[in-house]
């Protein structure tokens, strides 16, 4: 056999290409229909929400699908962007005649303090996984909202008022076209992430940390970059979100809304971007419609499908008694069928079969089984061998 | 003085709740999020038997104490067991998704607005009320004292309780034992939900009204409580709980940082949580290569 | 440490966990392409020496060098890019990741594919070159153990045999100086064996690698082994020749005699 030589840049990558043209068609719907005059204000404030839940969506996805470890505290980073954006975009508005100018310096403002924010939360991730971590992430966002809550600067309990620089007036209904422009660039950046070495370092530490760590991966390192990578777009969508509504209340980034978020995430798949957008969209729209359907305490019912959803399509992709079920009839199994019919026609070349591909059905499991089916049983350790709490790094 | 009775009472309402978390945590293994919403299922157990004609606070307890067993034990047999063995990132989702799911059907039935607990009142004790210290602080905090005292000689002393002693520490050579796993992570989550229904009561006591949100915010002060004193352990739980409540009532009753009580509390944890992750009484475990 | 020959030399380390010394004054010395075998009783400490040279665990006492330089007390990471590799006795491969990108984790750190997360963020040219010279050099590893072929499955639908290869494929990639095999042949078959025997010898001899492994199968361990160390108790028990050492008394009451293989 010859010598074999790779060539990404021809490799024609199907599976993120798609994403870019998910996103780009949302935008034309917009566009199109901007054109043709049909475009309504609310449909327009529909196609926003949809771009920087995408925006959101994806992000956490890096940190709970790629990283593999659990954060309660997106909305946190995005309460950030969104105040400390909104603060300094009111600021500049005075100074800066241009709108889109503002937006785009705000949100770099933005991005790179919640980034920061990031990298402090990043930290205890070090040393804390799974339900701890998840708990420290949750306490952040209360903490974040608790501060802003009570600074007279950012509006204390009123919220901070964003008048000044929405965007909500009739005439421009540009804010959903920046936003898809931010949601494609971030995709740009975090697939480009994920795909390259430092992306697989990323999930090596999910599948197996230990492993990581004796292959010579700096764990510290890439935790940190992916909670900061997460953090800097979380916080960008907090700007746009300011830009978005008014007044920037505390009460929007509770901790449901990391939840919410979470459901994307989950809906979509984990590890999986495709997903998460496709999720990110219909959770928005089915937000949108149902808010203005139901009313009062009905309005409940919408968290009751989330938690269900979220309840059902773990219980599905997990539970262990499924399995075999789910290699017969599950989604996997579709696929593979639907493969099969195209491989027919198609004949099969071992080079044209995409190198990055995963199955990312199964939420990857950091403490695995073998730590404690392990067979050398050291008299000195056996009894401290089953909680993955680390000795010192 | 009266700040720390206060802070004592409060804190052993946390204690019972995170003795919950620390039960299930233990033996289990897994952060039993939806346990801060038992106890709002129990707080609504209450209220409903308080507004009946003829209204009984002893049958009013008894009956929330069924309820949230049964719910206790109903969440664990739908929504935890079939991921036993499953990653723990899966087994939180699912726990979130439990809490969620608590929350808006308590929403959609009883509504937003919170339901005031009528005739959920001690009687007053001239005595104490003369220092300032009302009847609930003092009952709760000794029926919080002789509840946990009660659970340690349970797990102590019983054939159950030394099976769950062996299940938290290695389940594979528990069941080898003949002990049935399922079985003592069953009672476990019966036991825990139990606690949770005399904290809502504790809870109504203080507070008297019921509402969707009840549970979310003491449960994951209780968490924090149960992290603080070193999670899996039970006098830890105790020692965390009063702690924490102590702490609560401190800076509320300082002008200048009572607002930031929230973010201070959770401060202590994620700082906890960094210097010393195995709280005051818990034990270091260690990953084995 | 002037001896340019000596690969690894480790000088009275020891460890004890809760009182009770999982290894205690282990000297061990393998000189440059070398295959060097550790053997010793379940919970003898072989384990835990691999640990501690891996920097898994911190000794209490002594020291370890690599090729002359001090390596006591390193983090992880940076032993294993100072050049120690290793295997683990249950496996940990990254299972969810396709066979060659496991290999490609391997090459993580190598300089002649350095390549900083910005421009990989934002595809800059390094970032092409260092991901297709990084594939090429993944592929040939592959090739030499016979993976070529299943480059684009999931690590853990290997066959058991071939993710003990694809391991050792992943520990190779790090350009390793020593590579640390912890039981490399269990749960194998005979024939599965035998192969193994001839992978090792030929990492060993065509790719000039120093190679330490602990095993408990003896027909590999006679077969390939060149010295040998055997620790019981955490204790080195007797050290040498391979033949020597398994024709030691006191070798075969403490380990032989224990174990009919």
């Amino acid at each position: 056999m010859g010598k074999i030589t790779s060539n990404v840049k021809n490799e024609f990558k199907l599976k993120y290409l798609i994403n870019y043209c998910l996103v780009l068609v949302l935008l034309l719907v917009g566009m199109v229909m901007m054109f043709t005059g049909g475009l309504k204000m609310s449909f327009a404030r529909l196609l926003t929400q949809i771009g920087f839940s995408i925006i959101l969506a994806v992000s956490l996805n890096l940190v709970v699908g790629f990283l593999g470890e659990l954060s309660l505290g997106h909305a946190g980073f995005m309460c950030i962007g969104a105040y400390i954006g909104g603060f300094c975009a009111n600021a500049l508005s005075n100074y800066i005649g241009s709108k889109f100018l503002v937006l785009l310096i705000t949100m770099i403002i933005g991005g790179v303090i919640a980034s920061v924010f990031g990298f402090v939360i990043g930290l205890p991730s070090l040393r804390l996984k799974g339900d701890y971590l998840a708990i420290v992430t949750l306490a952040f966002g209360e903490i974040v909202r608790n501060i802003f809550k009570n600074q007279k600067a950012f509006g204390g309990a009123m919220g901070l008022s964003t008048g000044p620089i929405q965007y909500d007036t009739r005439n421009n209904m540009s804010l959903y076209i920046i936003t898809f422009v931010i949601a494609l660039i971030m995709l740009f950046v975090t697939q480009n992430l994920i795909r390259s070495k430092h992306g697989r370092a990323i999930t090596a530490i999910r599948d197996n940390e230990i492993a990581a760590k004796a292959m010579g991966i700096n764990v510290t390192f890439y935790k940190l970059l992916a909670f900061i990578v997460a953090a800097f777009f979380a916080g960008v969508a907090g700007v746009i979100y300011a830009h978005y509504t008014t007044p920037v209340s505390y009460t929007f980034f509770s901790y449901n809304y990391s939840i919410e978020i979470l459901v994307m995430v989950v809906l979509g798949g984990m590890g999986n971007i495709t997903g998460s957008i496709i999720a990110a969209t219909l959770i928005s729209c089915v937000n949108f419609f149902l808010q203005s359907r139901l009313s009062g305490d009905l309005a409940a019912l919408r968290y009751l499908i989330y938690a269900l959803v979220l309840i059902f399509i773990i219980i599905f992709g997990n539970a262990p008694a499924l399995r075999p079920f789910k290699e017969k009839y599950g989604i996997s199994a579709l696929s593979e069928k639907i493969k099969k019919l195209f491989k027919k026609k198609k004949p099969f070349d071992p080079a044209a079969v995409k190198e990055d591909e995963g199955s990312w059905d199964r939420i990857p499991t950091k403490i695995d089984m073998d730590a404690i089916l392990s067979t050398d049983i050291n008299p000195e350790i056996s009894g401290e061998q089953e909680n993955a709490d680390k000795k010192n790094d | 003085m009266i700040t720390l009775i206060d802070g004592l009472s409060l804190g052993s309402i946390y204690a019972l709740i995170a003795l919950g978390y620390t039960m299930v945590y233990g033996i289990a293994k897994m952060l039993n999020f939806a346990h801060g919403d038992i106890i709002m299922v129990g707080a609504y157990a209450i209220y409903v038997a308080m507004s009946f004609a003829n209204p009984n606070p002893v049958i009013a307890l008894i009956s929330s104490i069924i309820v949230c067993t049964l719910l206790g034990v109903f969440v664990e047999k739908f929504a935890y067991k079939p991921l036993r063995g499953a990653s723990p990132l899966a087994v939180l989702i699912t726990a979130i998704g439990v809490s969620y799911f608590l929350q808006s059907v308590a929403q959609i039935v009883f509504g937003s607005q919170p339901k005031p607990v009528s005739g959920w009142k001690l009687p007053k004790i001239e005595f104490l009320n003369q220092f300032g210290i009302t009847t609930g602080a003092v009952v709760t905090l000794i029926a919080g004292i002789l509840i946990m005292v009660a659970l340690t000689l349970f797990i102590n002393i019983t054939r159950t309780g030394s099976a769950m002693l062996a299940v938290s520490e290695d389940k594979g050579a528990a069941k080898l034992m003949g002990i049935n796993v399922n079985k003592i992570i069953t009672i476990t989550f019966a036991i825990g939900s139990a606690l949770a229904s005399f904290a809502s009561m504790f809870y109504l006591l203080q507070i008297p009204n019921a509402e969707p949100t009840l549970g979310a915010m003491p449960g994951i002060k209780a968490f924090t409580a149960a992290v603080i004193g070193g999670i899996g352990s039970i006098p830890g739980a105790m020692l965390g709980g009063m702690v924490l409540g102590v702490i609560e009532k401190i800076c509320l009753s300082i002008e200048v940082i009572s607002p930031y009580t929230t973010a201070i509390e959770f401060s202590l944890l994620i700082l906890i949580l960094l210097v010393k992750p195995t709280g005051f009484l818990g034990r270091t475990t260690k990953e084995k290569v | 440490m002037s001896d340019n020959n000596i690969m690894l030399k480790t000088e009275n380390l020891g460890i004890s966990f809760g009182g009770l010394k999982a290894a205690h004054d282990v000297n061990i010395e393998i000189r440059k392409n070398q295959l060097y075998g550790l053997i010793g009783p379940n919970g003898a400490g072989k384990t835990t020496v691999f640990n501690i040279l891996t920097g898994v665990y911190t000794p209490l006492t002594g020291r370890f060098y690599l090729d002359g330089e001090d390596l006591t007390g390193q983090r992880q990471e940076i032993i294993n890019r100072k050049g120690i590799a290793r295997t683990f006795q249950n496996i940990r491969l990254f299972n969810n990741m396709s066979v060659i990108r496991n290999v490609l984790v391997g090459l993580h750190n190598s300089a002649e594919y350095k390549c900083t997360p910005f421009e990989s963020m934002f595809r800059l040219p390094r970032h092409f070159d260092s991901e297709n010279r990084m594939r090429d050099r993944a592929k040939e590893l592959l090739r030499i153990f016979g993976l070529e072929e299943e480059r684009n499955l999931l690590a853990c639908n290997l066959s058991y045999g071939n993710q003990r290869k694809l391991e050792i494929a992943r520990a190779l990639a790090t350009n390793p100086k020593l590579l640390l095999l912890d039981e490399p042949a269990a749960g194998m078959n005979p024939q599965e064996t035998a192969e193994l025997m001839k992978t090792i010898k030929f990492i060993k001899n065509e790719l000039n690698m120093t190679i330490l492994l602990i095993e408990h199968d003896m027909k590999l361990v006679a077969g390939i082994c060149e010295e040998l160390t055997v620790l019981n108790f955490g204790e080195v028990l007797a050290q040498g020749k391979t033949s020597d050492v398994l024709n030691n008394p006191d070798v075969i009451t403490a380990y032989l005699g224990q174990d009919e293989d």
